[in-house]
């Protein structure tokens, strides 16, 4: 039986969109009322304006009647985390700080979804700032798991991840900095990927930690993300560390490339504080590829143990000079009685941000200060170099490396928010992907006990995204994890 | 005891580039505040740096001239500090791998008179880095305003070393860079315009002493004659606290150009900590060969060399070479009339002497006045030639700076030329022989200066239109019974 509109794949959509079975309007109309029932409880959205889809919906309609439809994303509803500009929308990444704030301009992922026919749907929450993995450190509220409205979807990107998951969008983009797509796509049984930095235009994206994030989809199926990941892609002349590139049909790479690869497994992400059940559903897949034909061969990342601590060196440094903007001079919240400029700094940041940002401020700038750049940021970056090699050298034996993405399913609303040291190690497998600067992706590879999702993690060398994908579609194609759905 | 100062100027210069360093609104001076912007500019949300590189090729370019060593690589660092007139609470700048170290400045100190070269010294340079530049706070009464047109124009800092060793250094200083980079199309350096910005580290130290005594930092010197001014305050100051006993405190002060006094604004306890780090938004900057060599074949002759080379090649004092170097577009269009007539000294002569007034009396620059090289060469050929007797010339070349006429035209028009009929001449120096026994008789006991009271009415009859040497030339000849 086919899914509801809004749970199908983007290939049944655009199909049934260029036979005239459905219309962009009749679309989008299914997705907003599927959003208006659920999303009270899930609470994926910070805002959508329903309005505006509808008249770009419209829009693609009639581009598609003059003949002009743009591609298979043409009239297809794309989630937008709250920290990607689309002009005219708000722009306020979860934070007091910048509620109220309209984007005046679009950014280049913006542009090129538009570009490809896509229509940018809401405002997806997310932790303050993209800091968190739980999306519970968000001004509007926490975003639920749709498998268990109990539990967190992950973080950063919650929001993002729960749409998709919970047919509020067809797809969604989020953004990643130490696995802000992979993890909430594992928790909420999604396909999330992140590409190689420098792939996607980060320009419109509100920085978290510049050297670290980028943009990418999370999708209910491989093929899906890489429709969306090829619409986005691509040198910018707006992102200086946006990479020039040829950037191929991912989907039609998906049947080129049939493997068998030579897949690595790192001991070093299979330690302790792996729940069992991840590790017992991880080591199923495994044993598939083996079954494939790959070759699984044991790979060693030996520096992955400071991954967790160089991540949080140079991420929060990074804030604390990417956060410095927001003052209450120009935009955004300016408190009420403040007496000169700088009360009117301390005030309204006082004000406007969360603990957890406040937090990441602090540690940034400590690490920054006079006399500790060398001992601390200096330091970090020296191990980040180390890290990445480790990554590099194993690409010499293998074309992709397995692991899991979350040590744990989904844990429950409060469990790790009163101790932030618990919450940074669920982004333990992640993190080191981002620091090396990988793409990396997250796919349904089973369920716990409890009915909880829970996803496997390839890394892949960089730029080679549709290596990466094709060895991602080859789980996928001899599962059903993928294709089943949350019960709401 | 004798104190010396010892003086390093650090220097902002505007790089005079169409758009913004990091986007590519335009830069500009004077538009309507908050229009030369953009979310890049403005620092708002999600929007990214992207590197101009005219600015970084112009910076090379200063470099290059200062006799800089150009880095192979450099990178740029964010500057971490909180004021209402920075968009983003950082300032992309570069720390600690700028784009030129090292070079130097050479100076000229005032001579003994104004028509006599000074003495010539170098000041070394420590590194020129390129930065962004802020807004600007505008105060009414209890509210501040920021306007964010000059937020992000291409900013080069000069740094010199501390070698300068009294005010007048620092003027000439000043003086001779400025020049530099108006030569190089760098900047236009208007200090009006804040185009070129300087703070002075002051110290004194016995005279002798090799160990630097303790700096302040002078800021706020809005014009070259300020930074003279408010360095010598600022040496006086020193020498008064320290001969009454006092020790000198580190502390950054804000001179009144005005009252020429300062005020402290902040001591060392309170300097900032700049928190600096690369900026993950910009990949560094990489100047291979290729690059460096084609700038270097952009750059023009320095000033100095060029007065240098004047004097040698064109033999032409210093009162000229002073003025004709001091403008690069005065110095050119004298070679292109010296080239044109072969007589350097003349031609310098009508720039100098008669050019430069017309066009200060008309407040217009060279290109707007109506007389080219070609005109002023023409002019020379025509003295030179006897063809105009220099009263004549005079009277071509005002016409000349009104119409833009050429001096053959007004020499004909107004019918200039010398008188060169010879029996014309002959009577009329006969006539005035006859018209002065007095001096004829002077002249045959020997005073030959009595010659020279008959050369007046010969002019007066020749309109002024004759050659003085044929009109003496005359008087002998018929002096002598010829």
């Amino acid at each position: 039986m086919a899914d509801t509109l809004f749970f199908q794949s983007i290939g049944e959509l655009s199909g049934a969109l260029a036979a005239r079975r459905i219309s962009a309007v009749e679309l989008a109309e299914a997705v907003i009322a599927r959003t208006r029932q659920v999303d009270g409880r899930v609470h994926a959205f910070n805002s959508f304006d329903p309005e505006d889809a509808l008249g770009r919906a419209r829009a693609s309609d009639e581009r598609r009647a003059a003949g002009g439809a743009r591609g298979p994303l043409e009239g297809i509803p794309v989630g937008m985390k709250d920290v990607i500009a689309v002009a005219g929308q708000p722009l306020t990444a979860s934070s007091k700080m910048l509620a109220g704030f309209v984007s005046p301009y679009d950014a280049t992922v913006t542009r090129k979804l538009q570009e490809a026919g896509a229509i940018p749907w809401g405002r997806l929450n997310l932790d303050e700032f993209a800091m968190g993995s739980s999306t519970e450190n968000s001004a509007t509220g926490p975003t639920r798991n749709p498998w268990d409205l109990t539990r967190v979807p992950g973080g950063s990107s919650g929001g993002s991840a729960a749409a998709v998951a919970a047919g509020e969008a067809i797809v969604s983009l989020g953004s990643d900095t130490g696995g802000s797509i992979r993890q909430p796509a594992a928790l909420c049984n999604l396909v999330g990927l992140k590409p190689t930095y420098g792939l996607v235009s980060r320009y419109g994206l509100i920085a978290f930690a510049s050297s670290l994030d980028q943009i990418g989809p999370f999708a209910r199926s491989v093929e899906d993300a890489a429709l969306v990941l090829g619409a986005i892609a691509g040198h910018d002349p707006l992102d200086s560390t946006s990479v020039a590139g040829e950037i191929p049909d991912y989907r039609a790479e998906l049947a080129r490339r049939r493997g068998p690869w030579r897949l690595g497994i790192a001991k070093e992400y299979f330690g302790a504080g792996l729940d069992p059940e991840v590790g017992a559903a991880v080591q199923l897949a495994i044993d598939h590829y083996r079954k494939l034909g790959c070759e699984i061969r044991e790979i060693s990342l030996p520096h992955t143990k400071y991954a967790v601590g160089v991540y949080y060196i140079i991420a929060t440094a990074e804030c604390s000079s990417n956060l410095a903007r927001y003052d209450g001079i120009r935009y955004g919240h300016r408190a009420a009685a403040a007496a000169g400029a700088v009360d009117l700094y301390g005030q309204s940041r006082a004000e406007g941000f969360g603990p957890e940002v406040k937090r990441r401020i602090i540690l940034g700038t400590y690490v920054l200060s006079s006399g500790y750049y060398d001992a601390y940021y200096l330091r970090a970056q020296k191990v980040r170099t180390l890290l990445r090699r480790d990554f590099l050298d194993a690409y010499r034996e293998v074309d992709a490396i397995l692991t899991p993405t979350s040590p744990t399913p989904a844990f429950t609303r409060g469990e790790k928010a009163a101790n932030p040291l618990a919450m940074y190690l669920s982004d333990i497998y992640t993190i080191g992907v981002n620091l090396a600067g990988l793409p990396g992706i997250s796919i349904p590879c089973g369920f716990s006990r409890g009915g909880l999702p829970i996803g496997l993690q390839l890394i892949g060398q960089p730029f080679r995204e549709a290596d990466l994908l094709a060895i991602a579609q080859a789980y996928e194609r001899d599962h059903d994890w993928h294709s089943r759905r949350p019960a709401l | 005891m004798n104190y010396e100062a010892v003086i390093g100027l650090e220097v902002h210069v505007q790089v005079k580039t169409r758009s913004k360093m990091f986007t590519r609104v335009a830069t500009g001076y004077g538009a309507p505040a908050n229009t030369l912007t953009d979310p890049v500019v403005l620092g708002l949300p999600g929007a990214l740096p992207v590197l101009n590189r005219a600015a970084v090729e112009l910076t090379i370019k200063a470099g290059l001239m200062l006799g800089c060593t150009i880095a192979p690589v450099s990178k740029w660092d964010r500057k971490n500090y909180f004021y209402p007139d920075s968009p983003k609470n950082y300032q992309i700048s570069q720390y600690d791998q700028p784009l030129c170290l090292g070079g130097s400045v050479e100076i000229e100190l005032p001579g003994p008179a104004r028509n006599v070269m000074g003495e010539h010294k170098r000041i070394p340079l420590t590194r020129i880095h390129l930065e962004e530049d802020v807004g600007k706070l505008n105060h009414f009464g209890h509210e501040s305003l920021v306007d964010f047109n000059r937020a992000g124009t291409p900013l080069m800092e000069i740094v010199s070393e501390p070698a300068l060793r009294s005010a007048d250094e620092a003027f000439a200083y000043l003086t001779a860079l400025k020049a530099i980079m108006i030569y190089g199309g760098i900047s236009d350096c208007d200090m009006e315009k804040g185009q070129l910005r300087c703070d002075a580290n002051v110290s004194i130290r016995p005279a002798g002493a090799s160990a630097l005594g303790t700096k302040v930092e002078l800021k706020n010197l809005n014009s070259i004659s300020f930074v003279r001014d408010g360095i010598a305050q600022e040496i006086r100051r020193q020498q008064a606290v320290v001969l009454a006993g006092g020790a000198i405190v580190q502390e950054t002060r804000d001179y009144d150009g005005q009252t020429g006094e300062s005020q402290s604004l902040r001591s060392k306890e309170q300097a900032h900590d700049y928190r600096y780090f690369p900026d993950p938004d910009l990949m560094p900057v990489q100047v291979d060969d290729a690059m460096r060599e084609r700038i270097r074949a952009g750059c023009p002759e320095l000033p100095f060399d060029k007065q240098r080379r004047f004097q040698s090649e064109y033999q032409i004092p210093y009162t000229l070479t002073s003025v004709l170097v001091a403008d690069r577009g005065l110095s050119d269009y004298f070679e292109e009339a010296a080239r044109l007539c072969g007589k350097p000294q003349a031609a310098g002569n009508w720039i100098v002497n008669d050019l430069l007034r017309e066009l200060g009396a008309a407040r217009a620059t060279l290109a707007d006045g109506k007389v080219r090289p070609a005109q002023i060469a023409a002019l020379v050929g025509l003295v030179d030639s006897g063809a105009i007797v220099n009263q004549a010339a005079k009277e071509v070349f005002a016409e000349m700076a009104r119409t833009g006429q050429s001096p053959e035209a007004i020499v004909a028009q107004r019918g200039l030329r010398t008188e060169t009929n010879a029996d014309q001449l002959e009577e009329w120096c006969r006539a005035a022989i006859a018209a002065d026994p007095r001096a004829l008789a002077d002249f045959q006991g020997g005073k030959d200066s009595a010659i020279n009271a008959f050369k007046g009415p010969v002019m007066r009859a020749a309109k002024g239109k004759a050659s003085p040497q044929l009109v003496d030339a005359t008087l002998r000849r018929l002096l002598a019974g010829g």
